[in-house]
């Protein structure tokens, strides 16, 4: 029997059909859907009298254009208002499940999901958004598509498309305190590149990510669309199942036991082969932060700005307003965002929490903590956390996407930096003439009560993270 | 799907690698239900300064520029799966997109829109690039059924790849939901095979 990667098993679990010298038809198990990616899907069905094929597999939320205060009052803008109205009425003409704002099961979809039970091990699942690659911590084919696939979902609960190549990267070893999840997978982009993965399906293997909690992997299969690759995957363990016993949606009794038999066969065989396979070493990971405007522009917060003689990024330092060769400590700044569907689980506010206790946030600093769900908000509010936010300066907001993309109110002004555990740097993504510096948490956290950029690796030895 | 099969125009260089998703179509304008309109917004913190006043030193701005061919650095359409950037760009005009290279699901959105994105290697896209700064007048001839680019009235030329399956739709205007819901009988018959 030839040997098979994790993707392999997956992929192959799901494919209906295939096209002679052309794509494959691949079953979808899970569809989740939102606002601002889904309407034109529907139109385009209505318009040609095609049903929704199987509705009770698609969830939706309301998560990216949503308000993050008063979310029990009616939305000001018209046009948001409009696009969360069109969701509600098409999910109920439908027969879909929705979670609409303020519902307790309300939150971005990428939280929302894996909370419930939703994302499975060995499922393929898709979303109208690039950060589907999430589920993948489940050792689950997840990845974002546009809108035409999802009204091909709709339509038929299949997508045509040509089997990814497969990729690996390894990172073995000991990550040194105050690394955290996303400081690994920013070192992976930095080392790699934006496009690296383009092509790929990407699995993560090593010690690193098995001691890694399901929060972790999925901060670092979140971010596997920032070097190209349409998904990342991390192998099922007694982590993944321990995490999905239980929750909402999650198979139940001999039911569960039976799925967890299945589950234990789909990590990769020993000796099966990869496309592309990188290993990096898990002691040369600090804590990272981005200088430029693509996620790859990164460093470690100890390191200089790199020199480049490149158009692109020069362009890119100007527009950052950083010199080549410069450090980022001691950088004044104004606004942290600490949430999105890569930062915003409980352990993400654990962590900022820890390190913020007892001391007081800068006076120059905004700081935004936006829980990724209604579930993390309530837990952040039961451990006692927001207690610690408040009595910091913190602000505690409601759930949604928020600052990552500024397609609601909470924008970052022109020219300000903001650092931010969000995915992505690029130029006016946290509204217009904004600048994006990308961190961990712990980092995030340390920035808002130094109001600027400080070395925490300096801290680190007498910190107790959790 | 608008039918595609041979393209002569003149093109727009966008000599800018990375190009994101953000940058093509910003997120506050994400909120329309429909898909009109988002041509006005292609580009728009790049075509529109700070002020609101336009930049005339971008490229889709400059007169000497015009056409359906959008010519762009490495890597672009990467980021976020919105879709309203193959919107955008097609709603602007453009039909065909050259890059030395794609981002995953820009390449799939694009021709699921009847926009052709044509890979062509770095150092084609660096002639190409010089060819139109030096004379905007040139017109660039893109052949889909013979997968060939090449520049009017030179040798310059280049053969580009595309999945035969997806060349057969952009030719005859077809899109994916129509072959999966032919379908259907199959895949009624894995759903009944599997226990998911």
């Amino acid at each position: 029997m030839s040997k098979k990667t994790l993707f392999d098993k997956v992929w192959d679990a799901h494919v209906v059909d295939t096209i002679e010298n052309g794509p494959q038809v691949l079953y979808i198990d899970k569809h989740l859907i939102h606002e601002v990616t889904s309407p034109q899907a529907f139109n385009e069905l209505e318009d040609r009298g095609i049903p929704v094929f199987r509705p009770e597999q698609i969830v939706a939320t309301a998560d990216h254009n949503t308000p993050t205060q008063n979310q029990d009052q009616p939305i000001k803008d018209e046009l948001s208002r409009k696009q969360l109205e069109q969701l509600s009425i098409n999910c109920e003409k439908n027969n879909i499940t929705l979670y609409q704002l303020g519902h307790k099961y309300n939150g971005i979809v990428h939280v929302m999901a894996p909370e419930l039970g939703f994302t499975q091990p060995g499922m393929t699942m898709v979303c109208g958004d690039s950060h589907t690659s999430t589920h993948g911590a489940f050792g689950t084919i997840a990845f974002g598509i546009g809108t035409s696939q999802v009204a091909q979902v709709f339509a038929s609960q299949c997508l045509l498309l040509t089997k990814p190549k497969s990729l690996r990267v390894s990172v073995n070893g000991k990550l040194k305190a105050g690394v955290l999840p996303k400081d690994v997978i920013l070192y992976i982009i930095s080392k790699l590149g934006t496009n690296s993965g383009t092509g790929y399906f990407c699995e993560y293997a090593g010690n690193v990510f098995e001691e890694m909690s399901m929060e972790g992997r999925m901060t670092v299969c979140n971010m596997s669309i920032e070097m190209g690759a349409r998904g990342g995957m991390i192998a099922p363990d007694q982590t993944t199942f321990d995490y999905v016993e239980g929750r909402e949606f999650a198979p139940k009794g001999e039911d569960f036991d039976k799925k967890v038999a299945y589950w234990k066969t789909l990590p990769t065989d020993e000796g099966a082969t990869f496309d592309q396979e990188y290993f990096l070493d898990a002691a040369d990971i600090e804590p990272m932060i981005t200088y430029g405007t693509n996620p790859g522009m990164g460093i470690k917060i100890t390191e200089n700005i790199p020199t480049e003689d490149n158009a692109s990024f020069k362009k890119s330092l100007e527009y950052m307003n950083f010199k080549a060769g410069e450090s980022l400590i001691n950088k004044p700044i104004n606004f942290v965002f600490i949430g999105s569907c890569t930062n915003s689980r409980i352990e993400d506010f654990r962590v900022a929490a820890n390190y913020i206790k007892g001391k007081q946030k800068a006076d120059n600093v905004t700081a935004w903590l936006v829980p990724g769900s209604k579930q993390v908000e309530a837990q952040i509010i039961e451990e006692g956390l927001k207690d610690v936010f408040d009595a910091a300066g913190f602000e505690l907001r409601q759930p949604g996407c928020s600052a990552c993309l500024a397609m609601n109110d909470d924008k970052i002004p022109q020219g300000e930096y903001c650092v931010s555990t969000s995915n992505r740097n690029f130029e006016g993504r946290q509204g217009q003439g904004s600048r994006t510096i990308l961190a961990s948490p712990l980092v995030a956290a340390a920035t808002a009560i130094a109001g600027k950029i400080i070395d925490v690796t300096q801290e680190i030895e007498e910190l107790e993270l959790v | 799907m608008e039918k595609f099969t041979t393209l002569q125009s003149r093109a727009i260089p966008l000599q800018i690698e990375n190009v994101d998703t953000d940058q093509i179509i910003p997120a506050r304008f994400l909120k329309a239900t429909d898909k009109k309109g988002f041509g006005d917004n292609v580009f728009r913190d790049w075509r529109y300064k700070k002020d609101g006043s336009v930049n005339a030193e971008f490229a889709l701005n400059n007169d000497n520029y015009s056409g359906t061919i959008l010519v762009a650095g490495d890597n672009f359409g990467c980021g976020s799966s919105r879709e309203h950037a193959a919107w955008a760009l097609t709603g602007y005009g453009f039909k065909v997109v050259v890059s030395s290279f794609f981002a995953d699901i820009f390449k799939g959105n694009a021709l699921n829109n009847g926009l052709l994105p044509v890979q062509v290697s770095e150092g084609f896209l660096k002639e190409l690039l010089n060819t139109i700064e030096n004379n905007p007048e040139t017109e660039i001839i893109v052949n889909l059924d013979a997968q060939i680019i090449s520049v009017e009235n030179s040798n310059v030329s280049e053969a580009f790849e595309i999945d035969s399956y997806k060349k057969t739709c952009m030719i005859n205007g077809y899109d994916d939901i129509d072959y999966l819901l032919s379908k259907k009988t199959e895949i009624e018959a894995f759903e009944n095979a599997t226990s998911i």
